[in-house]
């Protein structure tokens, strides 16, 4: 059984009355035990929005719309206060971007991991002060952090420690699945490295689910074994992190390669894509990306393309996986 | 393998609304779109609603005072320290003046000492919090200094002295003395607001394209700042109208001025609450009660104007 | 330099500005302060001693002298606590009046505060976590109506109904006529019997500020990440609004403790005068009434200084809360 199922998810924003904005639509996905994937897009794609709405993070504005995500066999879209709170723990957990502002700024470190720790404890649980500094300890040397971190107050470490410290918490609650949003988009390209380096070792080490978020394509290919592509919303391509590089794609994902140049060239072309994200307040039916495509034909205007084989994997495109259009018209007789 | 990315884009956060791109242009100007829009938000929200209907209604009363009122509140021809009767609902005073008239007139005054308290410090705040918070350095140092001197002398004590002082016998030494000793809080909120508004990326292209600093201040800053100048300005005018009031029942203005806060006086001086005229006393501080509370419940919906976060479905 | 040196520094220069303000104020305003002073005091047959007409010069003004010479007058009497006669109190010096009046004040103050800031600031934790809700609603309008109220009109409320009609509390004073102040027990409780309706209506008046302020502070602080992180790590929700969004929204009140405090002493002339309590916004009061400059001015600045002090101890107190002002 897949660890986490999710059918028909859809995530919408209502920042005031009458306006409606679908961040995430019509979202099927399956998660296995022990699988690193990530998730990639550009700003406003909806990935952020995604990861905390498996995670059921979401906050008002925003709120899961209709869809079943199935945790370990459970419906946990539809839980809420207590019985939500106990699934975390052995559950799923969420690392949030950059861990900047993610630590109370006016509680020890130590304090922090005894929070968790004992909110999370189950009934058999001793937990005096030498065992919650016993634990802690042991969390903090998996991230590469000494014990004297402790006794710190956030402000007193660096943006790479707190976000290790993050993780640490994270690991706290024994997960089986962590989703990282952004974990090094607010850090230099060396803290980076190191970060992406431990959260690699510590997925291969305890063999929970990672779903990494990303807008950066060169962090998600080094550390996934699967990759997501994201536009306007909606999954729309599903690929082994090794063949994402080759072959035929979803126009966009190869849009979006084609803005990494490849600096070993002799002519250094960076690339664009024309137009603008799309607008998320309309429930027109079609792809999304048909407006910037360059292969855009009238059935993308009018019939939302479903994720089809393509390669070793998927995407949901009508030119490229065009094994959808018979089953589409089927749709449409009847 | 090495990858060159671009500048990455800044992170979408969830709990935020996404990016809506807008439509076609419009037509009307763009401060009329704003404050039409203004005034909409503010009308969402229940408690702001209810607050501008119960100022609608103080702003109809005084206006329309001499159609209301059954009497002139200065004529002095009923019966001194009566209790309500049929033709004077409130009772008299000493002077034998109809409460109730004096009630309806009332209001004029508190309405014209609150809003021009409130507008004139609002202004001294204004102009001190940008000035203040645009030019860090001496003249910033030294208008914080300023303003943390004015808040932490207490500004009743120091109104009743300057009041006492003045000797004042008309409404607009109150109304200046009530400015004077009510910019301080204003200026402080406004100039750490400027400070930040400052270091944005639209001002500093402003100042690089050569633009004059007062338009700078004037076209750039201050309408980013207009919901906090909006709710300056209702704080200020409502603790103007408590102070205005505070001052009359002390005995400080005017006392042939017609106002609550001289009912009040007049009836502390007669005692009004042993001798059973409680409506007198009832009456006056309920509407300044009311009035004040119109204020603040239209500043919830300033509030939310500003900040998104704290907006009503 | 460390946040506490800076905040002492600040303090002096601040009290420096504050008992300058006080020397130049008389001397800004029209008329005659000096020649109105002397001549009440003479109204009121009181003998005035060269001592006594130079200290009233000192303090209001005197034509003949030098500014700078007054100036040096003026701080050598502050710091000898010389303030004249007020002519309200004729048989003692002006210091020794306040002297008297000033632990009403403080025990008044000091209690009603206390009880609004923790009443207010737990309505607006509860409001800000219940947000939207009706229970926020309910907390907020009446924070609204209570808070409008004028001070001096729900003195005179509560003193009709719950003295006049009821009887419950005496009508005026700090404490029952007969009686000299001791410090036994007895007049101990009486004093408090008769505290209990002025602090009550400062208490009252001065809440909605609280509230409102810790409301807003609780709704930005429940957007911040630590929060959503804090549930994502399974903290319970009473822990969760407590250690980490009060204990942080709590923050922006306390600095703000000091300047409200402005209002409560304001609010306290108001209602000490409405209860004819023996304390120094009485004083204030009665000086205004009978125009006795010297005392006025004494006044504003015994109120002044105290708001310094106040606000300086809890500045000293923010730094045991939080711990990114320390070093």
């Amino acid at each position: 059984m897949a660890l986490l199922e999710a059918r028909g998810v859809n995530v919408v924003y209502e920042p005031s009355r009458g306006q409606r904005i679908w961040a995430v639509r019509d979202v099927n996905l399956t998660l296995e035990a022990g699988e690193f994937v990530g998730i990639v897009g550009e700003s406003g794609c909806g990935k952020t929005t995604l990861g905390y709405a498996l995670t059921r993070m979401l906050r008002p504005p925003a709120r899961l719309d209709g869809g079943v995500i199935t945790f370990d066999g459970t419906d946990i879209a539809t839980l809420a206060g207590e019985q939500l709170r106990r699934r975390r723990r052995n559950g799923f957990a969420l690392v949030m971007q950059s861990g900047m502002n993610a630590l109370n700024p006016v509680r020890s470190i130590g304090h922090q991991f005894g929070d968790v720790l004992k909110a999370n404890a189950r009934p058999g649980d001793h937990l005096d002060a030498a065992a919650i500094r016993q634990r802690s300890t042991s969390l903090l040397e998996s991230v590469q952090l000494d014990a004297e971190v402790l006794g710190r107050f956030p402000h007193e470490l660096s943006g790479g420690m707190r976000q290790r410290v993050s993780i640490a918490l994270a690991l706290a609650l024994e997960p089986r699945l962590i989703v990282f949003d952004e974990p090094t988009t607010a850090l230099d390209v060396i803290v980076q490295e190191a970060v992406i380096q431990t959260i690699k070792d510590l997925q291969r080490d305890r063999g929970f689910t990672a779903v990494l978020i990303s807008h950066d394509l060169g962090v998600v290919l080094e550390a996934t074994d699967r990759v997501l592509v994201m536009y306007g919303g909606r999954i729309v391509e599903d690929q082994p992190a090794a063949v994402i590089a080759e072959g035929a794609h979803h126009p966009y994902t190869e849009a979006l390669l084609n803005c990494y140049a490849d600096p070993r060239a002799d002519e250094v072309v960076l690339g664009g894509i024309p137009g603008s994200p799309p607008d998320l307040s309309l429930t027109e039916p079609g792809c999304p990306f048909t407006p910037r495509c360059p292969l855009a034909q009238d059935i993308c205007r009018e019939v939302d393309p479903p994720l089809a084989p393509l390669g070793r994997g998927w995407a949901a495109c009508h030119v490229r996986a065009p094994a959808v259009r018979a089953g589409v018209e089927a749709g449409r007789a009847s | 393998m090495t990858v060159l990315t671009a500048m990455p884009p800044p992170p979408e956060a969830p709990g935020r609304a996404a990016n809506v791109r807008s439509g076609t242009a419009s037509s009307v100007p763009g401060p009329l779109r704003f404050g039409g829009r203004a005034i909409r938000t503010i009308w969402s929200n229940g408690k702001a609603r209810a607050g501008l209907i119960m100022l609608g209604l103080f702003i109809c009363i005084a206006v329309f005072a001499p159609l209301i009122a059954p009497h002139s509140p200065t004529a002095t021809s009923f019966t001194p320290y009566s209790g309500p009767t049929s033709t004077n609902w409130f009772g008299t005073t000493g002077n034998g003046q109809d409460v109730f008239s004096q009630l309806i007139y009332g209001s004029r005054v508190s309405l014209l000492v609150g809003f021009g308290a409130g507008a004139l410090a609002t202004l001294v705040a204004v102009t001190l919090g940008l000035i203040a918070g645009y030019r860090p350095g001496l003249v910033d140092e030294l208008l914080g200094f300023v303003t943390n001197l004015a808040l932490v002398i207490p500004a009743l004590p120091l109104m009743i002295v300057l009041a006492a002082y003045l000797q004042g016998h008309s409404v607009w030494t109150i109304v200046l003395v009530v400015a004077f000793t009510s910019w301080a809080t204003g200026a402080r909120v406004i100039r750490s607001q400027t400070a930040t508004l400052r270091t944005r990326d639209f001002v500093t292209s402003a100042v690089f394209s050569g633009e004059r600093l007062l338009r700078v201040v004037f076209r750039e800053i201050l309408p980013n700042m207009t919901s906090l100048v909006a709710a300056s300005f209702f704080a200020a005018a409502t603790a103007a109208i408590l102070a205005e009031a505070s001052l009359e029942f002390l005995g400080l203005g005017n006392p042939a001025t017609v106002s609550w806060g001289t009912i009040l006086y007049a009836a502390e001086q007669q005692n009004a609450l042993l001798t059973g005229q409680w409506l007198m006393v009832l009456a006056p501080g309920l509407a300044i009660a009311l009035l004040m509370m119109s204020l603040t419940l239209i500043n919830f919906g300033v509030d939310a104007l500003s900040n998104p976060r704290l907006r009503e479905k | 330099m460390t946040y506490i040196s800076r905040r002492v520094v600040l303090f002096i220069i601040t009290l420096w500005a504050a008992i300058t303000l006080n020397f130049v104020l008389p001397r800004l305003m029209p008329g005659s302060p000096v020649d109105a002073a002397l001549g009440k005091l003479a109204a009121a047959g009181v003998p005035i001693t060269n001592a006594e007409r130079n200290a009233i010069e000192i303090q209001l003004g005197m034509p003949h002298a030098s500014l700078i010479s007054q100036y040096g007058e003026y701080l050598r009497n502050i710091a000898l606590l010389r303030f004249g006669t007020s002519y309200s109190y004729p048989t003692q010096t002006v210091a020794e009046t306040i002297g008297k009046a000033l632990p009403w004040t403080l025990e008044l103050v000091g209690a009603a505060t206390i009880f609004a800031f923790i009443i207010g600031t737990l309505l607006g934790i509860y409001a800000g976590w219940r947000r939207g809700t009706a229970t926020d609603s309910s907390i907020t309008v009446g924070a609204t109506f209570f808070g409008a109220f004028p001070p001096f009109w729900l003195g005179l409320l509560l003193l009709y109904l719950l003295a006049f009609k009821f009887g419950w509390f005496p009508i005026k004073g700090g404490y029952d006529p007969g009686l000299t102040p001791t410090l036994s027990v007895s007049f101990m409780l009486n004093a408090l019997w008769h505290s209990v309706l002025p602090a009550l209506t400062l208490a009252i008046t001065t809440l909605s500020g609280w509230v409102f302020g810790m409301r807003n502070n609780m709704i930005n602080t429940l957007g911040e990440d630590f929060v959503t992180f804090a549930e994502a790590n399974g903290l319970r929700a009473r822990t969760v609004a407590t250690l980490y969004a009060a204990r942080n929204a709590l923050l922006p009140n306390v600095t703000a403790f000091g300047l409200a405090l402005g209002s409560v002493v304001g609010g306290s002339v108001l209602v000490e005068g409405v209860f004819s309590y023996p304390g120094v916004g009485g004083l204030l009061f009665i000086a205004v009434t009978n125009h006795d400059y010297p005392l006025m001015q004494a006044l504003l600045l015994v109120f002044s200084l105290s708001m310094l002090v106040a606000i300086f101890i809890v500045d000293l107190l923010y730094v045991r809360l939080d711990p990114r002002v320390r070093r």
